[in-house]
């Protein structure tokens, strides 16, 4: 290596840094996002699946609007009714998931984010499938 | 009593799919700042595990703890944590009252006997034989040391039943004490706060179901998932509090601009509990968002620490510079007032201890 230029240098997107903290700022939302990356380079070499709390950092309204933003939203979105409603939505980064669990009440219960292919919550667990099985089955002898 | 039936098989019967039951693991795991990988470890453990038996007494109480958790907002906590344990003895909510009643608790401590936890709200009076709190001719304290012989653990809830609470307030009457002072051979778990928040109770209660043990406890037994950080810690005053602006009546400019309640008597920097984050009536907002400074309720002997509206007396002997450099200085300072009051705090419990 003889010359300046030949080293390899990373630009990571400055993000807030280039805000202020009057912005509201408080710096947790960029560490939020570049943890993302990592758990997105782990799951994309080893299939090793990731989450985050959203709850875990506390987080600005600033913080979680420049998230929303920057991840947005992708192509898929889902909703499940299980005591009370979830809204899911894959951001605009494939298999970078938004879940958001509300009570009965409509009241936020979780937030997290998941590093996966399909968020697990939304998969048919099989004791339920066979269950809904014999359930189809006994329907099916009543209507005979 | 109950034949031994697994969790996920008793609330399939009750309709409850396994995504609501992954949905309210992953809720509690966010509520007790356990990583998310947890809930699915949780929810695993719980759908295997047996209905947790459990044995409720109530003794020297105003019933603000059980009303605390059945009239949660939640209708979906209260379902799930009465679909998590078998609660086989409760007193304000049991159908049997007189002698069938006392059979149940018999009932319930032989069919699970060394494996029930037993729940404990209210203090225990000792004085003049115990008399002032009787329940079949049974005096609190003679029931509380026959059932606890039996349980695998004991999670006392509330202030009252943990600390002493408001009847160990001076001159105790009644000679009020707390489960620990009692009993010494069982692990005990203080859930204290008057009352404690109903997701902090159905939240220990998951931990326990799921691991089988208590969760880590602090030096005066709480356990530190919920009870870690000071009400001022989380407080949303807190910017206020480190740039010394201090409303000093309750209906002056400072307390009508949302400032710091320190100086009206608020016990949020010598307080650890939930409420600044879990917050109350399902999350609505807390004390100090209504507009009133913290009593302390969830740390011993709250009620005889002074009046409610007084400023906190050493902490402010203690952080009168810190304050001063704060106001100048800006927001680092405040890391610093935490450490002093958390310092004092524990030289406060260490004191109540003796
Ligand atoms: S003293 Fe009370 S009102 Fe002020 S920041 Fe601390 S907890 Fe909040
Ligand atoms: S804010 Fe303080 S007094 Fe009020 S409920 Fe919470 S711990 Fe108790």
């Amino acid at each position: 290596m003889s010359t300046l230029d030949q080293i390899s240098v990373k630009i990571i997107n400055p993000l807030s840094t280039q805000a202020t903290q009057a912005d509201g700022l408080s710096g947790n939302a960029d560490a939020i996002l570049h943890e993302i990356v990592a758990l997105l380079e782990a799951y994309t070499s080893t299939g090793e699946m990731g989450a985050i709390d959203l709850r875990s950092l506390p987080l600005t309204p600033a913080d979680y609007e420049l998230l929303r933003d920057t991840l947005s939203e992708g192509e898929v979105h889902a909703h499940i009714n299980a005591i009370g409603n979830s809204d899911i939505h894959e951001t605009c980064y494939p298999g970078v998931w938004w879940l958001t669990y509300y009570n009965a009440d409509g009241d936020t219960v979780a937030e997290l984010l998941e590093i996966t292919s399909v968020p697990q919550i939304l998969k048919a667990p099989e004791e339920d499938m066979r269950e809904g099985l014999a359930r189809l089955r006994d329907r099916l002898t009543q209507l005979e | 009593m109950n034949e031994p039936d697994t969790l996920g098989a008793s609330l399939t019967r009750s309709g409850v799919s396994r995504r609501s039951f992954l949905k309210f693991c992953t809720a509690m795991a966010s509520l007790m700042a356990l990583p998310p990988s947890a809930a699915y470890a949780m929810a695993d453990a719980l759908n295997r595990a047996q209905r947790q038996s459990v044995i409720w007494l109530s003794f020297q109480e105003c019933t603000g703890c059980v009303e605390s958790l059945t009239r949660s907002f939640d209708p979906t906590l209260e379902q799930m944590i009465f679909e998590m344990i078998s609660l086989d003895y409760q007193e304000t909510l049991q159908a049997a009252s007189g002698e069938a009643a006392e059979l149940a608790r018999k009932q319930a401590m032989k069919s699970s006997y060394g494996k029930y936890v037993l729940i404990v709200d209210g203090s225990i009076p000792t004085k003049d034989g115990g008399v002032y709190s009787t329940i079949a001719g049974i005096s609190n304290y003679d029931m509380l040391v026959e059932t606890a012989k039996g349980a695998a653990a004991i999670v006392a809830v509330g202030t009252c039943s943990a600390y002493g609470g408001i009847p160990h307030a001076n001159p105790n009457p009644t000679g009020a004490v707390a489960v620990s002072d009692i009993i010494k051979d069982k692990p005990i778990m203080n859930v204290p706060g008057c009352p404690p928040i109903p997701s902090v109770i159905a939240g220990v209660l998951a931990y326990f179901v799921t691991y089988g043990k208590l969760p880590e406890l602090d030096h005066i037994g709480r356990p530190k998932v919920f009870f870690a950080d000071t009400i001022h810690d989380r407080c949303y005053r807190r910017p206020f509090y480190d740039q010394g602006k201090f409303a000093k009546t309750f209906d002056d400019e400072g307390a009508r601009n949302g400032w710091c309640l320190y100086e009206l008597g608020c016990k949020g920097p010598t307080t650890y509990n939930a409420c600044a984050t879990i917050k109350w009536n399902g999350g609505i907002s807390f004390p100090i968002e209504s507009g009133h400074g913290c009593l302390g309720c969830s740390e011993p002997n709250f009620w005889d620490k002074g009046s409610f509206y007084q400023p906190l007396p050493t902490p402010l002997a203690d952080n009168a510079p810190v304050i001063a450099a704060a106001t100048l200085g800006g927001i680092a300072v405040g890391t610093v007032a935490a450490v002093v009051s958390r310092k004092h705090q524990a030289d406060i419990s260490t004191k109540e201890e003796k």
